[in-house]
């Protein structure tokens, strides 16, 4: 299929495409536009995210004070400026929603996915440009609806971003439980159909469409972490499809998957037989692989710029493609460590605390190839670079509390503190958002043709830096006091009145972080219309998608697709005069290539 | 009028962010501003990694002197000793390998930063390298899963026992019940079906017909004697719930449908706690607190803020709808005699139902 659909390509290629507006920047089926799609709605959505978590980072500064902001954006939920608990519960779970799955799921694997992997295996586009531009317009529409859901008389969906039913089960736990969660299932299932079409599609593309040449071992790490990331999607995303199924049953047909014995509201609900523990395994099934969905691109994308600017060849190729496999392989069979105290049978939770605790193993291994990786290097200290090597620091930090809450033992007391929260937005969020935008330095000159500009790049990755562990760091100290997380305000345990203070210090660092993005979004979009042209590889890659034309052009290549000679970390090698030689320079006479 | 107000210093904020930006941007026209790092910018960048850590650790430092004093207060149960030393190890090892691996990546940032015409080694592989940090987790993960899991198993092996005292924790929206089974030590069938009968008296739910259920007493606080085994069995009625008790280091979740158990055994009362030189302390901290708070409040015209005592507390620690961050119960550790002298004024259920 592959050998035909190639040269199908390659026929198709030779006439010009007539584009109208429409074909070209709506329905489009080029790769490259649909990344710029991907990343557009991505970022609109992170703005909507992180704007809630400043909503209520004020309500945990300055607990139920009046403040005209809320007013505004509010209203009604706001009585008099001071913001009502649901919605500080609504805001919880659509801000970790938003992030999880539409910035940092789709945004960022969607993106880079889309534009790295038919440029950088040399194909001229997706295996199926249909599917993938149906799985873009499945994601918008998945996004429209959770975005409209915000409208909801009685609110949006308020359980957490877990939805542990009965709470998103019944709406008469709590009024987010109406509309507003059968829009986030509704919105829910869409995105998973088009996280499943993206995923079979890159899937298909890696295994098929190399060109001549690019062999699986020289395949660029980041297209090693795409690929390994669309088959966790593909293994465990139909099982949240079908919690969220069995959920809309239990909520509007009666059934009871996740029911049981339930009095509430003066009323004996019928329900019989089910239990939430079920649900939160299938939920953790998915949801714990998801961390890794999101992870592994950021890491992918990490190596290919620490790389690219150590002028290094990235250290232990095989062993980090044997990390990623590994850390694939175990994020599927470590979901239990959500629920050492659901309830479930503490030997299992023994099991799992053994899983869990391996994947510590291949991190190690990632992060000390990292920092091997910069030794010794010639660092080219670009913006892109920055946020790279702040990833392997927040990837650390945030890894190493991992060991912690991966041990039933001591999560038993951290469960669900502010402890977890620290833990997991620094691993996953920050790490992943600092992918995201290494990814978007790096790949700007690919994406728009333009440089965005250096300087106010410095002055974002610097205040986002002190701002990340200004927020997160503190906020062990709070979990490890006890105060467990999702509580409105914590004015209810003058037990905890002396960290107060730590609240308010944790909030203005969000605030500074959150103006830190408004220069980011300046340069962005400044660039893409005024930026300076770019040249056809301004970082001196070795990598493929650097060897096509900066104007965008249907098929990528003009004239045959090249023709893969060497791995992708030929920096600096003996021999050679230049400090990069292409993927695509054949070796020279006696010239040997490493073997991996 | 004040949302108007508002809006506009928004966007006002928001303009002068661009501005400054678009300034920022404008001043830099001379110098090579196409994101291409120049040696300048590496020269820079890389002291400023430098500088990072240097901030990083200070971070640790101060967050350590300022609010040190609230991690991990004092355990008041058995096991709570055995739980704060594996803390203390995972956190000691954490602590060590945060210090070392953050220090070589930003120094390494620095000290190889990229100058014109230098070139990087070639570098691409080192098998032993790899082993020695492969094999150093492996072994200290062993130790650690060894250890955690051993604790694990002491801490959630539940043995039914005729001393242990059998107490039942019942959570709904919004607060707690706790339930003790009595004379005969053996708590009553219960169920949510039962909520109604006795004009809402049976506010557990016990079945009535149970005979063993007759003598289980139903209260709106903890009482716990020290130096017994409390098994603890929950249940909820509506949503899951969490009875988190910190000072115990005991929490388990409540699962509508499913009875949960966990048990420990207290060893400090709630007033050999408040008598803690570290507990004292913290009261103190918080009453000067609450007395600047309640001066605010006082001059606005509403009611000062009261003392604060300590009690130990139970929390909800699952999210469990709008008034979840005030479903709290307190808990009393007091002396056996105390204790019984507490649960004999407790009418049973028998009593209630009357």
């Amino acid at each position: 299929m592959s050998a035909v659909a190639a040269q199908a390509h390659e026929e198709d290629h030779g006439h010009h495409h007539k584009e109208t507006f429409m074909t070209k920047y709506i329905f489009s089926q080029d790769h490259k536009m649909i990344a710029k799609q991907y990343l557009i709605t991505g970022l609109f959505m992170g703005i909507i995210g992180i704007a809630m978590s400043l909503l209520f980072r004020i309500q945990l500064a300055w607990p139920e004070q009046s403040f005209a902001i809320f007013e505004v954006l509010l209203g009604k939920w706001a009585p008099e400026g001071v913001m009502d608990p649901n919605v500080y519960l609504a805001l919880v779970t659509i801000h970790g929603t938003i992030m999880v799955f539409f910035v940092l799921t789709a945004g960022l694997s969607g993106t880079f996915s889309n534009l790295l992997i038919p440029l950088q295996i040399g194909a001229r586009d997706m295996a199926s440009g249909l599917l993938n531009m149906i799985s873009f317009w499945l994601f918008f529409l998945s996004s429209a609806i959770m975005v409209a859901s915000l409208f909801v008389e009685a609110g949006p969906a308020a359980a957490g971003w877990t939805i542990y039913p009965p709470l998103s089960a019944l709406p008469q736990a709590q009024p987010g439980s109406g509309l507003g969660m059968t829009l986030w299932l509704v919105s829910m299932a869409i995105f998973i159909a088009s996280s499943l079409l993206g995923s079979l599609n890159y899937i298909v593309t890696v295994i098929n469409l190399r060109t001549k040449g690019m062999s699986m071992s020289r395949l660029p790490l980041t297209i090693w972490a795409f690929f390994v990331t669309a088959i966790i999607g593909v293994v465990s995303f139909p099982v949240l499809l079908s919690a969220a199924l069995l959920l809309i049953m239990d909520r509007s047909f009666g059934t009871s998957f996740f029911l049981s014995d339930i009095f509430i509201q003066g009323e004996v609900l019928h329900y019989q037989g089910g239990s939430p523990v079920l649900y939160e395994h299938l939920f953790w099934f998915l949801g714990h692989p998801e961390v890794y969905i999101v992870l592994l691109p950021a890491l992918g994308i990490t190596s290919e710029i620490i790389a690219t600017n150590s002028r290094k060849p990235i250290f232990g190729y095989r062993a980090m493609v044997a990390s990623i496999l590994a850390i694939a392989f175990l994020s599927t069979i470590v979901w239990g460590h959500h629920m050492f105290i659901s309830g479930m049978n503490p030997f299992l939770g023994s099991v799992f605390t053994f899983t869990t605790l391996l994947i510590a193993i291949p991190s190690a291994v990632k992060a000390f190839n990292y920092i091997t990786t910069l030794w010794k290097g010639n660092l080219q200290l670009n913006p892109a670079m920055l946020f790279s090597i702040g990833l392997v620091s927040t990837f650390i930090s945030g890894g190493l509390t991992g060991i912690i809450l991966g041990d039933s033992t001591l999560d038993i007391n951290v469960h669900d503190t502010y402890f977890v929260v620290a833990h997991f937005h620094l691993v996953m969020g920050i790490s992943a958002l600092y992918g995201l935008f290494a990814g978007v330095y790096h790949w700007f000159p690919k994406m728009f043709g333009k440089m965005m500009n250096k300087n106010l790049g410095y002055v974002h990755f610097w205040v986002t830096a002190v701002c990340a562990y200004g927020v997160f760091f503190p906020m062990h100290f709070i979990g490890m006091a006890g105060l467990p997380r999702r509580y409105y305000t914590n004015t209810n345990f003058p037990y905890f009145d002396d960290i107060a203070d730590i609240n308010i210090v944790i909030s203005l660092f969000a605030f500074a972080a959150g103006a830190a993005q408004l220069v980011f979004l300046y340069n962005f979009i400044h660039s893409i219309f005024y930026g300076k042209a770019a040249e056809q590889n301004p970082w001196k890659s070795n990598t493929m998608e650097w060897t096509t034309p900066v104007e965008h052009m249907h098929g990528n290549w003009p004239g045959a697709i090249p023709e893969v000679h060497r791995w992708a970390y030929d920096y600096s090698k003996p021999g050679q005069e230049e400090d990069w030689v292409s993927q695509v320079v054949p070796l020279k006479e006696g010239e040997e290539e490493l073997q991996h | 009028m004040t949302a108007i107000l508002t809006l506009t210093v928004l966007v006002l904020i928001g303009i002068s962010i661009w501005q400054i930006s678009k300034m920022f941007d404008l001043s830099q026209t001379e110098r090579n501003t196409s994101q291409v790092a120049d040696d300048n910018d590496n020269n820079t960048q890389g002291k400023l990694m430098f500088a990072f850590l240097v901030f990083i650790y200070l971070l640790t430092l101060y967050s350590f002197y300022a609010w040190g004093d609230v991690l991990l207060p004092e355990a008041a149960s058995e096991h709570g000793s055995q739980y704060d030393n594996l803390m203390w190890i995972s956190f000691a090892l954490i602590f060590f390998v945060q210090t070392v691996t953050q220090a070589l990546l930003y120094y390494f940032s620095y000290k190889y930063r990229g100058e014109k015409g230098k070139k990087a080694l070639f570098y691409a592989d080192n098998d032993v390298l790899e082993a020695i940090w492969t094999i150093i987790p492996v072994i200290t993960l062993a130790g650690l899963i060894l250890y955690g899991l051993y604790t694990w198993t002491t801490i959630m092996t539940v043995e039914e026992n005729d001393e242990a005292l059998v107490v039942e924790l019942y959570a709904q929206q919004f607060n707690w019940k706790a339930r003790y089974s009595g004379q005969d030590g053996v708590l009553g069938d219960a169920n949510v079906r039962f909520l109604q009968d006795f004009d809402g008296k049976n506010q557990v739910g016990i079945d009535a017909t149970d005979p063993n259920g007759l003598d289980d007493v139903v209260v709106q606080e903890l009482h716990l004697p020290v130096g017994r085994e409390v098994i603890f069995k929950m249940r909820s009625q509506d949503v899951l719930h969490s009875a988190y008790m910190p000072h115990f280091r005991a929490q388990m979740n409540c699962v509508p449908g499913m009875i949960t158990e966990f048990a420990f055994t207290p060893i400090t009362t709630t007033d050999e706690m408040r008598q803690n030189p570290d507990m004292i302390a913290k009261v103190k901290k918080i009453n000067k607190i609450r007395v600047e708070k309640s001066k605010a409040l006082v001059a606005n015209g509403e009611e000062a803020l009261e003392p604060y005592t300590f009690d130990y507390l139970l929390l909800c620690n699952k999210i469990c709808g709008a008034s979840h961050y005030n479903m709290q119960m307190k808990i009393i550790v007091e002396t056996p005699e105390e204790y019984e002298k507490w649960i004999a004024q407790q009418p049973t259920f028998a009593q209630v139902i009357q």
